[in-house]
């Protein structure tokens, strides 16, 4: 062991590199320059033309890209905590089960092998205001007479992909809080029930610290991958109703491809790339921290 | 005695709650997917009747067949676009997993200056968002001439699959015990002898997983395909999705139809693989 290279990890890690300098880096650098410029795709000549920050003073300063930057974070926000309520929920539903749990695991997983779009347009189907399950549920059962326009007014729009975002992803979390509740040594819970800690004492202060760390390895997952909301908002409404729920990643798309103005699309996901780096930080730090404190060796 | 029997009844109702908690939330979670099936199965005159129709009265394959039976018929020239998600996925599958390989090697085995910012650095290059991500990359494909072909879009899997898949590979690196590999180093192996005899064979499921998890990303992607491709020389199957809306109709059973068709594969892989893919993930999360 003692003999090798010092380089070995570094000639392993070599591929890995390249690959990802090519196809990531490069091009991050290539439209970190573009965000300077007034590029166009339709006029390929303004692509050398510097103009300081000027796309970044007139984002700044637009209140649509601010409503959809205030949205995405609170998609986010509503949609992480909820996935991590439900998901800790299911996860002690299924823990709680003395049969057929093998079959409910895999139940629970059913979600996790739709791709984001099949969930966009799935959601779509279901909430779709004239012949959507969802409305015909609620008009057979008496609920309601008139159908009920989820997709179509601002705030109803927003609960069905948040409704649609959660259900997608919560079963990452219980799949692996799960996991956590599964590998966890029994005696500690027995100990504090001899003790006398009521069943929420039992949770709060033995189980939560210990299933923490896979809490925040499902975090750190998720927010690797936040974005995948684009697809599902890009199905579901397309950012409409008047741009009522267009998220920062819709509206990049839409700056990009349908307005062709390339220079403002790449400062606007320069600030998508951030917010999502922002997540990722945080919960990797977190799942640092609750390692080390259940003295678990980095 | 009377306190027994009611500790009884809070037991027995409890059981029920959590029996009717159970039930809902399985409900839940296959509702959508059964109804999509459901959807794909019925005639269009069912799924858009007003007052609905809660009972099928009549299931057919009449989607599937359409849908399978060419452009002139079906609508969609799906074929095509079956046959090239399955060759990008495949391909670049295959791809970062070997270079994947190589990477969570070097994470679990061999200690070096920097490596958890590193693996951190790695990470975030995932964080990058599909749709800023294509921004830049449609502009240097089309300088390369390299959209809309298998090529480009391989490429890109590849870089998008590597993070994840050194993350879930280093992971299963580290539940081998360090000391096989060092037993079989001092019995004579190479270093090399000793991961192909005993480091990789032990590691297998686990890495088998990680491919599935690589090949399920591949074909559920969708924001980057979106942009980097134009036709049917490298439309994916989640493109092709598209197809099926129009400006102001969209033709529900047969996108319903081409779910189901995409959805099988990923079922029948995400099972295999369930139990590996959680401990891939979470080794590491209580011992080190």
């Amino acid at each position: 062991m003692k003999g090798l290279k010092p380089s070995a990890p570094i000639l392993l890690l070599l591929p890995a590199f390249v690959v990802l300098a090519a196809v990531v880096l490069v091009p991050l650098l290539l439209s970190l320059y573009s965000s300077f410029t007034p590029f166009r795709l339709t006029r390929p000549e303004t692509f050398f033309v510097l103009i300081g920050f000027r796309n970044y003073i007139s984002i700044l300063s637009n209140p649509d890209f601010w409503w959809a930057f205030g949205r995405t974070v609170l998609l986010l926000t509503i949609a992480l905590n909820l996935e991590m309520l439900l998901g800790l929920g299911l996860a002690m539903l299924v823990e709680k089960a003395t049969r057929g749990q093998r079959i409910l695991r895999t139940l629970m997983m059913f979600p996790m092998m739709f791709s984001p779009i099949l969930v966009g347009f799935q959601f779509k189907f279901m909430f779709n205001d004239n012949i959507g399950l969802v409305n015909n549920a609620l008009q057979s059962l008496g609920i309601t007479e008139d159908a009920i326009p989820w997709l179509i007014e601002s705030h109803l729009a927003f609960t069905a992909i948040t409704i649609a975002e959660v259900w997608s992803s919560t079963s990452i979390f219980a799949i692996l809080i799960l996991a956590g509740l599964l590998a966890m040594p029994k005696e500690p819970i027995e100990a504090a029930r001899v003790d006398g800690c009521t069943p929420w004492q039992t949770f709060r202060y033995v189980t939560w610290p210990f299933v923490m760390p896979f809490a925040y390895i499902a975090m750190t997952i998720r927010s690797l991958d936040v974005a995948r909301a684009y697809d599902i908002v890009k199905i579901m409404t397309d950012g409409g109703p008047a741009g009522r729920t267009e998220l920062l990643w819709t509206l990049v798309g839409r700056t990009a491809y349908s307005d062709a103005r390339m220079g403002l699309a790449n400062a606007m996901a320069y600030f998508s790339i951030l917010l999502s780096i922002a997540f990722t930080v945080y919960f990797y730090n977190k799942l640092a921290a609750a390692r080390a404190q259940i003295g678990a060796e980095w | 005695m009377d306190e027994n029997a009611s500790a009884r009844l809070i037991r027995r109702t409890l059981t029920v709650a959590h029996r009717v908690g159970l039930f809902l939330a399985m409900l839940v979670i296959c509702l959508p997917g059964i109804w999509i099936v459901l959807s794909s199965l019925r005639p269009t005159v069912e799924i858009m009747a007003k007052p609905p129709v809660w009972i099928p009265q009549q299931l057919s394959f009449d989607a599937y067949v359409a849908m399978f039976s060419g452009i002139g018929k079906g609508g969609i020239p799906v074929l095509d676009y079956f046959r090239n998600s399955l060759i990008i996925s495949v391909t670049s599958t295959v791809i970062a997993v070997a270079i994947g390989m190589a990477g969570g090697y070097a994470f679990a085995r061999y200690r070096f200056r920097g490596k958890s910012g590193m693996f951190l650095g790695l990470m975030l290059t995932r964080t990058v968002p599909g749709i800023a991500m294509s921004l830049p990359l449609f502009f240097v494909y089309a300088r390369l001439g390299i959209i809309d072909t298998h090529f480009g879009m391989i490429l890109a899997y590849v870089a998008l699959n590597i993070p994840f898949t050194i993350w879930l590979i280093d992971g299963f690196f580290r539940q081998v015990p360090k000391d096989l590999a060092e037993a079989a180093q001092i019995d004579g192996c190479t270093r090399w002898q000793a991961f192909c005899q005993v480091e990789f064979p032990l590691a297998r499921p686990g890495i088998a997983s990680a491919a599935i998890f690589a090949f399920l990303t591949c074909w559920n992607e969708f924001a980057l395909a979106s942009q980097l491709t134009r036709s049917v020389n490298s439309k994916t199957l989640p493109v092709g999705l598209l197809d099926y809306t129009a400006e102001f109709t969209i033709d529900w059973r047969g996108m319903c139809a081409l779910a189901v068709v995409m959805i099988i594969p990923a079922l029948t892989l995400t099972y295999i693989v369930q139990k590996h893919l959680v401990g891939g993930l979470t080794s590491g999360a209580v011992k080190g």
